[in-house]
């Protein structure tokens, strides 16, 4: 019965998990109350860095997914420290310009394949590397979350001047959560690659990276279930409204639409909704 | 050289006016509306459905296209922003509503014409062909400029010489303030989506008519112009995003003379980072900007 269920679904399932990690890396940052949008690049650099050294080095499939998620950590030390200089709208922008640049030279250098992108990279991913890495991620950003870390990336969320004053390191603290984020989104870029046989510039644009950017937001910020729930929810409702085959991307718009007008703060928060509106009616009592 | 000018000053054109309709709600609300593309899209897809389904000429086909648009934009902020306003949600919830709508309209339009290149009905669109010198250029072109640079005088006027114009300067300083002098807010609201969401409108359908090709994710691209056009003139500022769309386009047209053809977008995407880089607020950017 499970072996069936999981001969089945098992592509969904990696897909599912893959970007649920995808979901949590842009989550760490918006945690911290930062929006950006250069996941899906980093996504990018770690599944050309990896699929190449598998191709061409012929390394071990674990220390690929390492290099992958490295090689991606490493290059948003220096774009964080400059586009952190920035907030908001603007921060959002530099990252898709940022995610932008990437695309634009994976399809102009000749070691990417240009437009045509990497073919045969070996199938090596499966699904219990997913399932293990997703597990270990969610609970070590569970962990941070609960930390000294944690509270600061809370603390400058709320409001960074006063975190500022409370002798926080905002700028260091910012530019801890886009790194890990960008290793998080590079191990999914590792996955990713060796699960799907090919790569291009195009799977790493603008449309995905507001994709994941959408799997954390309708799951929720407050937890780190958020980022799971959301990219589950999201991934599988396709197959849930196969019926509906044609209508499913409108159906998953209106979702969106419904969940940021109703339910602002995620899914995640449907779970604790009874508490939150007694604590407001004891409040308003208070008041009153 | 007169062809690559006349091809920046036409390009420059359509980036400008997609660019100031963005703007302007970016100054007035604050907010980046993500269905503009969208909005881009549906315009160039109304010409269509008024020229092939109802067999009007070309010019009643834009008129139909601006109000349509407009119309629809009113639309957009009742369903996608004004009920995350009621609850003063942050400005990253009206990014995420105005994706969702924009998602919902491309693939309704998807539904409808399918993913492929559509063109208008042919002999619908006069190519009027002129002579410069030893160039021929192309004579449609130049009625789009026209139009263009008419939407932009006219904006301008509106923005700097009327009654309306001062309310929504005064909304975009400080909206409680403005409700409290008398400016009935979200009357102001509904004419800045319809103006903005029309000039959207309006560029679709022009860049449609210059290049008789249309696709429902056509937006996509100018979108993402259109950031780099409001950075490079000052995120909100109108005159600044005709400024760097005029910019963009000599940009573009000069780096296909110098550059490999695949490095034409990195320029304008060099050109945004770089902008954010050494100088954030842009080159008539006023407002302080948001950073740390």
């Amino acid at each position: 019965m499970i072996d069936q269920f999981l001969a089945t679904y098992s592509t969904l399932l990696a897909t599912v998990g893959i970007n649920a990690l995808l979901a949590i890396s842009v989550w760490v940052t918006l945690y911290a109350g930062q929006l950006t949008l250069g996941n899906a690049a980093f996504m990018g650099i770690a599944a050309y860095t990896s699929a190449l050294l598998t191709l061409k080095a012929g390394m071990p499939f674990p220390l690929v997914l390492l290099a992958g998620g490295v090689v991606s950590a490493v290059l948003a030390v220096p774009l964080g420290v400059t586009v952190f200089r920035l907030r908001g709208v603007y921060l959002a922008i530099a990252t898709i310009g940022f995610g932008e640049v990437v695309r634009v030279v994976l399809l102009a250098i000749p070691i990417t394949g240009k437009a045509l992108g990497l073919n045969g990279i070996p199938p090596k991913t499966e699904l219990w590397h997913i399932a293990l890495l997703l597990t270990v991620t969610a609970y070590v950003l569970g962990r941070v979350r609960a930390s000294t870390a944690g509270r600061a990336w809370a603390a400058i969320r709320e409001d960074e001047v006063a975190a500022a004053s409370q002798g926080i390191a905002v700028r260091r603290y910012k530019l801890a959560a886009f790194v890990i984020g960008a290793f998080v989104a590079g191990i999914a870029g590792g996955l990713s690659a060796h699960l799907n046989f090919a790569i291009e510039p195009g799977d790493f644009g603008f449309v995905r990276a507001v994709q994941i950017l959408v799997f954390a937001v309708v799951g929720g910020i407050p937890s780190v279930l958020g980022p799971i729930v959301g990219a589950t929810l999201l991934t599988a409702l396709p197959e849930l409204l196969r019926p509906l085959r044609d209508y499913r991307d409108v159906f998953q718009g209106a979702i969106l639409l419904f969940v940021i007008v109703f339910l602002p703060r995620g899914l995640v928060t449907l779970a604790t909704l009874g508490r939150t509106r007694r604590l407001a009616r004891i409040g308003q009592l208070d008041a009153a | 050289m007169p062809e690559q000018l006349y091809n920046a000053i036409f390009i420059g054109s359509i980036y400008a006016l997609f660019a100031i309709g963005f703007a302007l709600v970016f100054s007035v609300l604050d907010i980046l509306n993500l269905a503009h593309p969208a909005v881009f899209m549906l315009g160039a897809f109304t010409a269509l459905f008024c020229m092939a389904t109802l067999g009007l000429p070309a010019g009643a086909a834009v008129v139909i296209a601006f109000v349509a648009t407009g119309l629809f934009g009113i639309l957009l902020d009742r369903v996608a922003f004004a009920p995350l306003r009621r609850r003063d949600a942050p400005p990253l919830s009206a990014m995420i509503s105005s994706i969702a709508v924009a998602a919902i309209i491309v693939r309704l339009v998807e539904l409808r014409y399918g993913t492929d290149f559509l063109s208008y009905p042919p002999e619908s669109l006069p190519s009027l062909p002129f002579q410069v010198g030893e160039s021929r250029l192309d004579g449609l072109r130049l009625v789009i400029i026209g139009v263009a640079f008419a939407f932009m005088v006219g904006l301008t006027y509106l923005v700097r010489g009327t009654r309306l114009g001062r309310e929504l300067r005064a909304l975009a300083e400080n909206p409680r303030a403005a409700r409290l002098l008398g400016v009935d807010v979200e009357r102001a609201i509904a004419i800045t989506f319809f103006i903005s969401s029309g000039l959207g409108g309006i560029a679709g359908v022009l860049l449609g008519f210059a290049y008789n090709s249309i696709y429902p994710q056509m937006g996509t691209l100018y979108e993402l112009k259109a950031f780099t056009v409001m950075v490079v003139g000052g995120m909100g500022s109108l005159p600044g995003a005709v400024l760097g769309a005029f910019i963009l386009g000599l940009g573009e047209v000069a780096s296909i003379e110098f550059l490999p053809s695949e490095f034409r977008d990195a320029f304008a995407f060099g050109l945004l980072f770089l902008i954010l880089v050494i100088r954030p607020r842009g080159l008539l950017g006023h407002k302080a900007v948001d950073r740390v």
